[in-house]
């Protein structure tokens, strides 16, 4: 399988700090990827480095052959990657609706002289971009919704009005940012199946950021390990999960030496009540 | 114990409107408005201001005192506002006295004798008593309309509500309805008087509205379902008549009511093209501009310089050619200064905008480019719109002759500025009903994201700058027109702070709301001569009260009103949905 994305030592500072340190990261075509780590480990700015919102300090960042590390975040999303966000970032006085269409911006192509004229084309195109923002709407189970205030809608909802308003930028590779955060265990089933939907229905590329290891080991295809800015595991969820380097970023040198058996319970235990 | 508690609180409500009533007497107000009446010889406007903040008290005292009780006790409510009102009275016959034995004038210029006149009726020292009976009546009047049911109070307040209006404005229609002789000019006179209305005007007035307002509680759900259960035909022929009847109004207006309230409406109807320009940049996509009026300056200016007579006339070319191309100067300024402030963000940006508005009309009255803009002298000899043809000029200075109409007063330039206004308005909905609209809102919302959607940030909001600019350009040419000349102080910061104003109060991005903050914030204060003295005294005011009040603005944009309409079905949804 080709590789959709490559991330070549891509090392990003803040000052003194290396948020990210020279992570080499592949995501093949049509996989679920997962990358977990303890807090500050890193994960959103990598997220952050592939989107444009900040750019990596060195290191190369390449979409479908091309390198993207020089693009500003539109350019990089009309190439076909899109995000949502750890905090529900949603434009919370706009409905439903118009942040999915806000989503389409890029295929809709009137300038505004024909939109305060209301020619025929222009009509025509938003009639189709409303259809679709419906059709979407219906996607992610919100029919009806469209007209509420993103902000006055249910939290499990607002994080499916994201994921929509993602979708509506017809991405080839989609960026989860913890996506099941406050989500109750149903809810986060739920999320499971809907994240296989997306492959398997619309074919998209996932690369999730999760703390909920039920959901990573239940979904990932492959899974990397971010601990201080720098990659410490790859593999197979049954490979991390056994990967004595893993057990000791989350629970101390101490937990390795233990002895595996009961250091995995724990990391397993404590990430389900988490 | 809840006894004390609500004399008590009668008591502050008192002291309180004690120091709002020694206000409004020591910042003048009170003086200068009892040279206006409201009813004709009965009540100036100065005491109506007073007697209004005393039953105010009352009315508030009253409110508070059933909110302590959990309802309306008649004798507690109409003490608690006797209370506040006889120590409002008190309070102010205090005032009278001090000011009598102490003269107060070294520090307050307008605690004046014709004050303490006025304040005690014309009778001279010993006659303060007045103050705190009339106190205690008013607080109780104030009390007692609290205690009234709801279904009289409506009617009751919005009769009030319009024959104070017509008192205040008293003035405007009787000159308007006497140059119409006959029948109308012997009805004004009936109606209003010099000065404020007559005995008879207020009754027919208050009566008619009380009556009108009273039957519609009954019967208005009967006549608005009526009208729904209209045919559809029937409906828009309905509605087509209401335009018909307004556009009928709109075109006679400026002949009927004489060139003052053409002027009026005209400077309205240019702080809606600007409102609406800002409308854009700040209303849609949230970019606060302090120096808005840079880009009606360059409106003015390019007019100015393409189209006059005078010694800075560049070109003679026609109103109608010059306009286009002053907006897309304006344009081609958004541009210039949206390129270098593209990075900068909230309260930054409002000092650098603010610079440019600034240097804008620094320059253009400066010394360095007299030779070009004319320096303080500005530009003069800007020539009217014309429709015809214009004969070829023969020399410079001289104005060229319009073969055809020209709109060279006030009242023939309303129909330009009016035509613009719609025309702007209906642009500027549109846009905002566009893709592009909806990616000023992004951007409004939050940036990051607006971006990482694929909406391109630098043309989006160059854009908004632009067409921002755009307007203000227009209502910048159509005011060098009008008034025929123009100088770089009539382009002060006041004006930019002017447009953010009205904007607020009619409601962030709504464009009724433009339309409705103009109204108030600048047509209402120049009709209101008496009242422009301490304009920016209500203006604070207003601005404070609609903060706290309706922070959404007086009309605001359909976002805000769904969010309201929603606060309820929040709930359903929620728990359906869960």
């Amino acid at each position: 399988m080709a590789n959709i994305l490559e991330a070549k030592k891509v090392t990003k500072r803040f000052g003194g700090l290396v948020a990210v340190n020279a992570v080499d990261f592949n995501i093949p075509e049509k996989s679920i990827v997962s990358i977990i780590g303890p807090n500050g480990a890193g994960k959103t700015t990598f997220f952050n480095c592939i989107t444009g919102f900040g750019r990596p300090d060195e290191g190369e960042i390449i979409f479908e052959g091309n390198p993207i590390q020089r693009l500003r975040p539109d350019q990089i999303t009309r190439l076909g990657i899109s995000r949502t966000y750890q905090n529900i970032r949603l434009f919370a006085d706009m409905t439903a609706l118009e942040n999915i269409l806000v989503g389409e911006h890029s295929f809709l192509h009137s300038s505004w002289i024909s939109s305060v004229l209301g020619l025929p084309g222009v009509i025509h195109e938003e009639k189709t971009a409303l259809a679709e923002a419906q059709r979407l709407l219906d996607f992610i189970g919100l029919r009806g919704k469209g007209d509420m205030l993103a902000r006055n809608l249910p939290y499990g909802a607002q994080r499916r009005l994201e994921i929509a308003r993602a979708l509506a930028t017809r991405p080839k590779l989609l960026l989860l940012d913890e996506p099941s955060a406050g989500m109750n265990p149903r809810e986060s089933e739920d999320l499971t199946g809907f994240i296989h939907r997306l492959r398997d229905e619309l074919g998209i590329t996932i690369l999730l950021i999760e703390h909920h290891m039920r959901v990573v080991m239940g979904i990932s295809e492959a899974v990397t390990v971010l601990d201080y800015g720098e990659k410490i595991a790859e593999g197979t969820p049954a490979e991390i999960q056994s990967n004595p380097r893993v057990i000791e970023a989350y629970l101390g040198r101490g937990a390795a030496t233990e002895g595996m058996a009961t250091a995995h319970e724990r990391f397993t235990g404590i990430k389900k009540s988490n | 114990m809840k006894k004390e508690n609500f004399i008590w609180n009668a008591v502050k409500m008192g002291l309180l409107g004690g120091a709002i009533a020694i206000f409004i007497c020591l910042v003048g107000m009170t003086e200068i408005f009892s040279k206006r009446d409201v009813i004709e010889k009965v009540i100036t406007l100065g005491q109506f201001v007073l007697l209004t903040t005393i039953m105010a008290m009352g009315f508030i005292a009253s409110r508070r005192t059933s909110d302590l009780f959990g309802e309306n006790r008649p004798v507690m409510n109409l003490t608690a506002g006797l209370v506040a009102g006889l120590v409002t009275g008190l309070i102010l016959a205090l005032f009278v006295f001090i000011g009598l034995h102490v003269n107060l004038r070294t520090v307050f210029l307008n605690a004046s004798p014709p004050l303490y006149k006025l304040l005690t009726f014309g009778k001279g020292e010993g006659n303060i008593w007045p103050l705190p009976l009339i106190g205690a009546g008013g607080g109780m009047v104030g009390a007692a309309f609290l205690l009234l049911p709801a279904i009289y109070r409506g009617p009751l307040t919005r009769a009030l509500l319009f024959s104070f209006f017509m008192a205040l404005f008293s003035g405007l229609f009787r000159v308007v309805m006497i140059n119409q002789k006959g029948g109308i000019a012997k009805a004004a006179k009936y109606l209003f008087g010099q000065t404020g209305l007559t005995w008879a005007g207020t009754f027919i007035f208050f009566f008619t509205v009380l009556i009108i307002a009273f039957l519609w509680n009954f019967r208005g759900k009967e006549i608005q379902a009526g009208i729904s259960r209209l045919p559809k035909r029937g409906q828009l022929s309905l509605r087509i008549l209401v335009f018909l009847i307004i556009l009928y109004i709109a075109i006679g207006l400026p002949t009927v009511s004489g060139p003052f309230i053409a002027q009026v409406i005209v400077t309205v109807a240019l702080f809606i093209l600007m409102g609406l320009g800002l409308n854009i940049t700040l209303g849609f996509a949230g970019l606060l501009d302090l120096g808005f009026v840079a880009f009606y300056a360059i409106g003015a200016y390019t007019v100015g310089l393409l189209t006059s007579y005078g010694p800075f006339g560049l070109q003679h070319i026609s109103f109608w050619v010059a306009v286009p191309i002053a907006v897309l100067v304006a344009m081609m300024f958004g541009a210039i200064l949206g390129l270098p402030v593209l990075g900068v963000r909230g309260d930054y940006l409002a000092i650098a905008t603010l610079g440019f508005g600034e240097i804008v009309r620094l320059l253009a009255g400066s010394d360095f480019l007299a030779k070009y803009f004319g320096g303080p002298q500005g530009i003069i000899g800007i020539q009217k719109p014309c429709i015809g043809t214009l004969a070829p000029f023969v020399k410079v200075d001289v104005p060229r002759v319009c073969n055809g109409i020209e709109l060279g007063t006030v009242q023939t330039i309303y129909y330009v500025a009016i035509a613009s206004a719609l025309l702007i308005a209906f642009v500027a909905w549109r846009l905002r009903e566009s893709r592009l609209g909806r990616a000023w809102m992004a951007i409004r919302e939050d940036e990051d994201v607006a971006e990482a959607l694929g909406i391109n940030l630098i043309q989006t909001k160059l854009l908004a700058y632009m067409l921002g600019a755009a307007f203000a350009g227009l209502g910048g040419a159509i005011f060098a027109t009008l008034i025929g000349s123009i100088f770089a102080t009539s382009m002060q910061l006041i004006v930019s702070i002017n447009v953010v104003a009205l904007i607020v109060v009619g409601g962030m991005g709504s464009i009724p709301g433009v339309i409705v903050g103009a109204i108030a914030l600048i047509g209402l204060p120049e009709l209101l001569r008496e009242v422009s003295e301490f304009r920016y005294l209500i203006y604070g005011l207003v601005l404070i009260i609609m903060m706290l009040a309706r922070p959404e603005g007086l009309w605001p944009s359909s976002a805000a009103k769904r969010e309201l309409h929603h606060a309820d079905a929040e709930n359903v949804t929620a728990e359906s949905m869960v």
